[in-house]
């Protein structure tokens, strides 16, 4: 899951394919002196920010001067999974961390950066920690944040809420479930959930999963472990799900919403809808979709709820820690390559960048900084909810290598639509 | 007696420029892609040699099967459909009145927009909540307008947008083809008495021959290329309700990036492709190239 998920996303994908192809023909620029390819998405707000500080770099007259190529988000997985073993291979490349990064990783394709960070404390102390992790691959480093953390948060309608009876976000699952029955009598919809699209649906299982079992049991399922999918903290969870699906959380017919084509938001938004389950991305969506609707303090936020007698901390959080910078093993500027991103990801201008346009930076220290920039509540809210995670869990979806992923995400989908059994989930990804 | 000049038929070499393109962009993937389907590939480093592994995991998917009835499936209904649209309208639309070509041109529209276009606009309107399935629901028995998001009724919802993006083109192929009757075998058949549905049934019909084998071919071997529609409007969800044939090779080689297996499944569309249009051209004789004139 990326930031980058727009309307279009899914109709760019179409022309993906022809698009790699003809990418994978162009060579590398011809340039003045020996550079390095530093491969970004491209993202109208970010890559600016990218410009300025390769921009201050490539100043400082390295013997190696950096340039940046920015790529749309679904052609550039594909880009990077032909190019990375081959002679095209970028010096610095983007990536999603997990399990999109232990691909190549394991293939040989990825630097380990573990020494270069032991090297240079200061810089690798200045990230926060659980987001820091997502680069960490059996236990070495393999990439460095480079963008803003992105939890997934409980959103809210304050007026639905209000008009049902419910005085405050749910703290714990009994709230939750109470919160449902009394939405559901209010005439709304309790959860706005975009289950045409399953990765929306994924967010559920990802923190049930999280305050049921805690973040072992998804470990043991990302590490291959035999039997992982058994563990009954998965069963149980699935049956929350399906207990939620019973009681009319989701409305009945949530399977034709769409999260890309904004069905979801607008549900939230229009006040048909009392929460929704989202990426941290979600604010700025409906800062730009409907912005009265948060300037006017309507949108609510707070943590995912406790489940009682779980073995989770209701500290923790889900969704994709970061962007990461990594560096690609056929460099031959590796030494600059990590130069580069010593010296640009957690310079002053880059941080200050990223808050400009509504991120919210994986670097320690920043409390001061965010409360006096725009947004503050909400970005103080979710600097806050990543300082002090005791584990941050990646999307199962980008975790999981891809065709378990895919697998995994058909069968999810099945349970919403009561198409098969939390039993039979189990049983099809233990095979 | 004057020699005649020889025959304008071309010799070979005007046809290089195609015969090169064809095999640059069409033939040469194509022989890849079957090399391909012996392979295991991730993308990564170089495919490695399996032998039949992704014939014989082809063999055991229980997701094939599926797949292949439900491109079956669409490309019967959607044909079956399209075809008691598109050829009344073809014929209706080849009249000379001003009426019938003010109509006519907006119900070509559909055919200027490209398929992303026509993904976005219907799912915009099968959005139960604030498109326009909210409100035809009902009417159609789905009180939740639950199109799309329902296993039982997503195929035929795709259908539908199949259906209403295609039928245009077909239409005009019949249109173009019923103007090319000759008139006077409708002014005979009016002396001799034929009212206007012996006429259609006994002359318009048996003329559209061809133009029906035509439109047939592409509508039921396009079946089998059904996929930006599909993918954009459900991503062969809810579940795998709607993965049609295309859908599973693209999911299998770019979404879970097993190229071997994907390749194997592009194969077997090839195959599927080529033996159905043999078919249908075997079935309706249109091989012999009779000629619906003769004699005229």
């Amino acid at each position: 899951m990326t930031r980058t998920r727009s309307t279009l996303r899914t109709a760019v994908a179409v022309a993906a394919s022809a698009l790699a192809l003809a990418l994978a023909a162009c060579g590398s620029p011809a340039d003045a002196g020996p550079s390095m390819q530093v491969w970004v998405l491209q993202d109208k707000a970010l890559n600016p920010v990218q410009q300025k500080v390769t921009d201050t770099y490539n100043a400082g007259k390295p013997s190696v001067r950096a340039a940046v190529q920015p790529f749309a988000n679904d052609p550039y997985k594909q880009k990077l999974q032909t190019a990375i073993g081959s002679p095209n291979a970028p010096d610095v490349f983007l990536n999603w961390g997990g399990g999109n990064l232990n691909t190549y990783v394991k293939a040989g394709n990825v630097t380990d950066l573990t020494a270069a960070l032991d090297a240079n404390p200061a810089f690798k102390n200045s990230f926060l920690p659980s987001v820091l992790d997502g680069g960490k691959i059996n236990g070495r480093y393999y990439g460095v944040p480079m963008a803003g953390v992105q939890p997934v948060i409980l959103f809210f309608n304050k007026d639905v809420l209000a008009k049902a009876g419910v005085t405050a976000p749910p703290a714990t699952w009994a709230a939750m479930l109470a919160a449902i029955d009394r939405l559901k009598a209010a005439g709304v919809i309790p959860i706005a959930l975009a289950g045409s699209q399953a990765w929306t649906e994924l967010m559920w299982l990802e923190y049930l999963l999280e305050r049921v079992g805690g973040p072992q049991v998804f470990a043991d399922i990302e590490a291959g472990k035999p039997g992982a999918w058994s563990h009954p903290a998965v069963l149980t969870a699935l049956t929350m799900i399906r207990d939620l699906v019973d009681r009319g959380a989701f409305g009945t017919s949530f399977g034709s919403v769409g999260q890309d084509s904004g069905g979801a938001d607008a549900l939230l938004a229009k006040g048909k809808a009392g929460m929704l389950l989202m990426g941290s991305w979600e604010y700025a969506g409906q800062l730009s979709t409907a912005p009265e609707f948060v300037q006017n303090g309507r949108l609510g936020w707070a943590p995912f709820p406790a489940v009682e007698g779980g073995k989770g901390d209701a500290k923790a959080v889900v969704g994709n820690p970061s962007n990461f910078f990594s560096v690609s093993a056929k460099s031959a500027h590796g030494p600059h390559a990590i130069s580069y991103i010593e010296k640009t990801v957690t310079s002053p201008d880059y941080v200050s960048g990223l808050i400009k346009i509504g991120q919210v930076p994986a670097v320690a220290g920043l409390s001061a900084q965010l409360a006096s920039g725009p947004n503050a509540s909400y970005t103080t809210f979710v600097y806050d909810m990543v300082k002090d995670a005791p584990s941050f869990t990646q999307s199962w979806d980008q975790a999981l290598d891809p065709a378990t992923a895919q697998k995994m995400l058909t069968n999810l989908q099945q349970v919403f639509n009561k198409q098969i059994s939390p039993q039979q989930f189990v049983t099809a990804m233990g095979t | 007696m004057a020699r005649e000049p020889r025959s304008g038929r071309p010799g070979l070499v005007w046809a290089v420029p195609a015969l090169v393109y064809f095999a640059a962009l069409a033939l040469f993937p194509m022989i890849l892609v079957v090399g391909l389907s012996f392979c295991s590939w991730n993308g990564l480093g170089d495919p490695q040699w399996i032998g039949l592994g992704n014939w014989r995991k082809l063999a055991s998917d229980p997701q094939l099967g599926s797949s292949l009835w439900l491109s079956l499936e669409t490309g019967v209904v959607t044909w079956l459909v399209q075809t008691a649209i598109c050829l009344p309208l073809g014929v209706w639309s080849a009249g000379r009145q001003r009426s019938r070509a003010v109509v006519s041109t907006m119900f070509f529209v559909p055919l200027l927009m490209s398929s992303a276009a026509i993904a976005l606009v219907f799912s915009a309107l099968l959005d139960p909540n604030f498109g326009l399935a909210g409100l035809l629901g009902p009417w159609l028995g789905v009180d939740d307008g639950n199109f799309i998001g329902s296993p039982g009724l997503a195929i035929w919802a795709v259908m539908f947008v199949i259906t209403w993006q295609f039928v245009p083109f077909h239409t005009l192929l019949y249109q173009a083809a019923t103007r090319q009757i000759p008139v006077v075998l409708y002014e005979a058949a009016t002396l001799d008495g034929a009212g206007r549905w012996r006429q259609f049934f006994s002359i318009t019909v048996p003329q559209l021959r061809n133009s029906i084998v035509t439109s047939s071919v592409l509508m039921l071997v396009g079946s089998l290329t059904y996929f930006d529609i599909v993918l954009l409007l459900t991503s062969g969800g809810p579940g795998t309700a709607t993965r049609t044939l295309p859908l599973h090779m693209y999911l299998t080689g770019f979404s879970s990036f097993d190229m071997g297996l994907g390749s194997a499944l592009a194969t077997l569309l090839l195959i599927a492709g080529t033996a159905l249009s043999l078919l249908v051209v075997r079935v309706t004789g249109f091989r012999r190239m009779a000629s619906v004139r003769e004699g005229l």
